[in-house]
């Protein structure tokens, strides 16, 4: 009985000693945050990690029932800043395994929904339009310019 | 008024001092007026981005079938272009937002043809059969599918009198982001929400206009003064199935 | 008082394991179905912008309604005291619920958005009869399970009359609003009709009845439980009753519909020039799901009826596929009558009849809701105790001086 206990036992920790000593072998990759356009995100990061369904849910609402089109939270807005410019032309879709909302999203093992409706690379007036929240237009963190 | 005649002079003083107090006057209330009458024409357009919309403005859409001609599909190409649904060559399941329906009198053999879309009524029968709730009317009068909590059970294309609705029989890819649509989902005409938010025309009335045809026309039904009020208040216009009770907002002339 | 004692399955039987893996086949078949349907789209089906409900639909409304109609044998002997069925209420509890079930899975299956169905029990619009729909099919299974335990809990038999009351009139309510899905649509000249609701009432009470015939002929031959002729004449008399009452309100809607001019193009389509649908309402429907069955149960031979009622009841049951198809499929397939009196012509195929064929995911989906009820009445059987031990006219017959309690030991095979 007592030999089956501290079998058991060692079944039990050992892949959490076999983790604590390769933390980085063959588990999930640890997302690689892709970088937006200007400055900041129109909240902070620890507020937008935790928050940001939230926001987009009651975004979605305002816009859908009552034709509130604020940008601050809108989807389209964070597909705008967060997609990567495809070395083609274009822009790479934010779905895409490694891109912004693919790569958290993967690690936290939560599915997106999101882009079986929306579309998960900007519209042609994407640059074309002024912000009302904190966004420099031109200074991007990327080597290519976008037209 | 002192009635002194010309020839006895009268005050340059007098007189600057009236015209100056005419023209301040009219400087003042000019702007008051123009703004009256741009705001009240353009009143609906615009709203800014927070307000949320009221049911002040009814939206509506006036066909003229005499001026809508026969193989003419400007409003049909403008509406898949804008709205990004691209067919993928099977017609049974591919959506149609708005169709052209060719009309013929079997006693005359005469010919009509005319757009057919969600008539986007104000007692709609889709909203009241969805079980979610995801059909719904929007305050002004168009009548949408919120597709976060529709769940795909087609129940408001058995209802729709009109048959205005289609499935998404498919994945999607590539829509157009002010557009979204996914399979799995039911939609139909939106009246280009996007487009009328932004205190724009749908993009078929749009296409009408620069195809020549003209036939169709967008507006307030609410307002007095916009052209579709005055139109519908002019003329003699029929809504389809009146029979039916549902008052739908999309009306047609000449039918 | 005669004392019922009630036995599970027992003993190792090769029959019921092998059923068991054919059924779990045929389920496992279903559910890959529903996944191809729902990965690939619907494009994969029958079903069109124009067909919108398709042989899933079908086949879910037939066991919902049959659900519903399965409970009335318990009713029969709980509510209005007949002894002859009183040892039926915990089989027909049984397969009501097993029933319902396999509907509902095959419904929520075909769902553009299943994943949503989270959405679908939490967000409701009240004006929606579908809406309703959920809380009467839910509220009828717990109902159902509360009406079983009353009737299996010797201290709790009491209640069961007053259980088996609002089991029935519940039932009523869940089948009224499974009619009115397509009485309350105004829109298409098929349903907008008052009388869909008791029609759908009277082809609940049979199809449910032709059910449970199949499944208790199924059980007893299985298990060797001895079901006697007694029983079986009137199992057989009370289907043939409920079938004419289905061609009763049948008639009642098609003459009204006649009556008047408006609706004069749905019923020359289905009563004449619809094809395949027409054949099925008057060769399915109307003759071998109504008028054969009434023949046979009413000329049953003496003491041999068994072979006659279920022939009549696997009739009643193609017959009420037949129907539910014409009702469903034939509503839809005539187009909607946007401009009376004009000829319609479009890329969106109005003022056309439309043609619908079957797909074999649909099919295979639909299948699959009768194999998971079929699991679910095993399974029960097995586990619990919803079979009497005899159901010999010995055993039923309050007029019978044998000695009562019908304590046949049966071995079992």
């Amino acid at each position: 009985m007592g030999r089956h206990l501290v079998l058991a036992l060692l079944l039990l920790l050992a892949p959490a000693a076999a983790a604590a000593q390769d933390s980085d072998a063959g588990r999930v990759p640890l997302p690689t945050i892709v970088k937006g356009k200007g400055e900041a995100c129109v909240a902070d990061t620890a507020y937008m990690r935790r928050y940001h369904m939230t926001e987009l849910d009651h975004q979605r609402d305002e816009t859908m029932h009552r034709g509130v089109r604020t940008r601050k939270f809108s989807l389209k807005e964070c597909v705008d800043c967060h997609a990567t410019p495809a070395p083609t032309g274009g822009y790479v879709s934010v779905n895409a395994p490694g891109q912004f909302c693919r790569s958290c999203h993967d690690y936290a093992a939560v599915t997106i929904d999101c882009f079986q409706c929306h579309a998960a690379r900007p519209g042609e007036t994407a640059t074309k339009r002024a912000g009302e929240f904190p966004r420099t237009a031109g200074k991007f963190r990327q080597e290519s310019e976008v037209q | 008024m002192t009635g002194r005649t010309p020839q006895q002079g009268f005050d340059p003083q007098r007189r600057r001092f009236l015209s100056a107090a005419a023209a301040a006057a009219g400087v003042t209330l000019a702007p008051g007026v123009t703004l009256y009458g741009v705001t009240a024409a353009g009143s609906a357009a615009a709203r800014a981005p927070e307000d949320p919309v009221t049911s002040s403005v009814r939206w509506g859409l006036l066909v003229d079938v005499n001026k809508c001609r026969d193989g003419c599909n400007a409003c049909v190409t403008a509406c898949v272009e804008e709205n990004g649904l691209r067919g993928n060559g099977r017609p049974e399941t591919d959506a149609q937002w708005i169709r052209k329906v060719e009309l013929r009198d079997p006693s005359t053999g005469a010919k009509r043809s005319l757009p057919l879309m969600c008539q986007h009524c104000a007692s709609p029968p889709c909203v009241d059969v969805c079980p979610t709730g995801a059909s719904f009317k929007r305050a002004d009068g168009i009548v949408l599918v919120d597709k976060h909590i529709c769940i795909g059970c087609r129940y408001c294309m058995l209802a729709c009198p009109y048959k205005a609705r289609s499935f998404i029989h498919e994945v999607v890819e590539d829509q157009k982001p002010y557009a979204p649509r996914g399979k799995g989902t039911v939609e139909s005409c939106t009246f280009c929400v996007h487009r009328v938010d932004e205190g724009r025309t749908p993009a078929c009335v749009e296409a009408c206009a620069e195809a020549g045809g003209d036939a169709m026309t967008f507006g307030d039904l609410n307002d007095p003064n916009s052209r579709i009020s005055k139109q519908v208040a002019a003329y003699v216009t029929d809504q389809i199935r009146p029979d039916l009770g549902l008052d739908p907002g999309v009306r047609y002339r000449n039918l | 008082m005669r004392r019922t004692t009630y036995r599970e399955i027992t003993g190792q039987y090769i029959g019921f394991y092998g059923l068991m893996a054919g059924l779990g086949v045929l389920i496992l078949l279903s559910l890959a179905a529903a996944w191809h349907m729902e990965h690939q789209g619907h494009h994969v089906t029958g079903m069109t912008n124009q067909i919108v409900w398709g042989m899933p639909h079908v086949l879910a409304i037939f066991l919902i309604v049959a659900a519903s109609g399965a409970l009335n044998v318990a009713s029969i002997g709980t509510v209005f005291g007949r002894t002859w069925y009183k040892p039926l209420g915990r089989l027909s509890g049984l397969l009501a619920l097993a029933l319902l079930v396999g509907g509902l899975a095959v419904l929520v299956l075909d769902l553009g958005r299943a994943d949503r169905i989270l959405v679908a029990m939490t967000t409701y619009n009240f004006k929606s009869i579908f809406a309703w729909n959920i809380y009467l099919y839910t509220g009828f299974m717990a109902v159902v399970v509360v009406y079983l335990w009353v009737q299996m809990e010797r201290r709790m038999n009491r209640f069961a009359p007053a259980a088996g009351l609002v089991a029935m009139i519940w039932r009523l309510v869940l089948t009224t609003g499974t009619g009115s899905i397509f009485g309350f649509l105004v829109a298409r000249q098929a349903y907008d009709a008052a009388v869909m609701a008791p029609l759908f009432i009277a082809m609940s009470l049979s199809l449910g009845l032709a059910c449970f015939n199949l499944t208790l002929a199924a059980t007893c031959r299985g298990t060797d439980l001895e079901l006697g002729d007694g029983l079986v004449s009137r199992l057989g008399r009370l289907l043939g009753v409920l079938a004419a009452v289905v061609l009763y309100f049948t008639a009642v809607q098609h003459l009204a519909n006649l009556y008047a001019a408006e609706h004069a193009g749905i019923e020359r389509f289905i009563l004449l020039e619809g094809g395949v649908f027409t054949a099925l309402f008057w060769l399915g429907q109307v003759v071998l799901g109504g008028l054969v069955p009434i023949a046979l149960v009413f000329t049953l031979p003496a003491g041999r009826a068994l072979g006659r009622v279920l022939l009549a009841s696997i009739l009643v049951f193609l017959g009420g596929i037949a129907q539910i198809y014409v009702i469903v499929i034939g509503g839809q397939a005539y187009p909607l009558v946007l401009f009376p009196g004009k000829e319609v012509q479009s890329s969106f195929f109005d003022g056309v009849v439309m043609s619908y064929a079957p797909s074999w995911p649909e099919i295979t989906l639909g299948v699959g809701g009768f194999a998971m009820a079929a699991v679910i009445v095993m399974v029960g059987l097995r586990a619990l105790r919803f079979l009497p031990e005899s159901l010999a006219d010995a055993a039923l017959d309050p007029h019978h001086s044998a000695a009562p309690t019908g304590a046949e030991e049966k071995a079992p095979a």
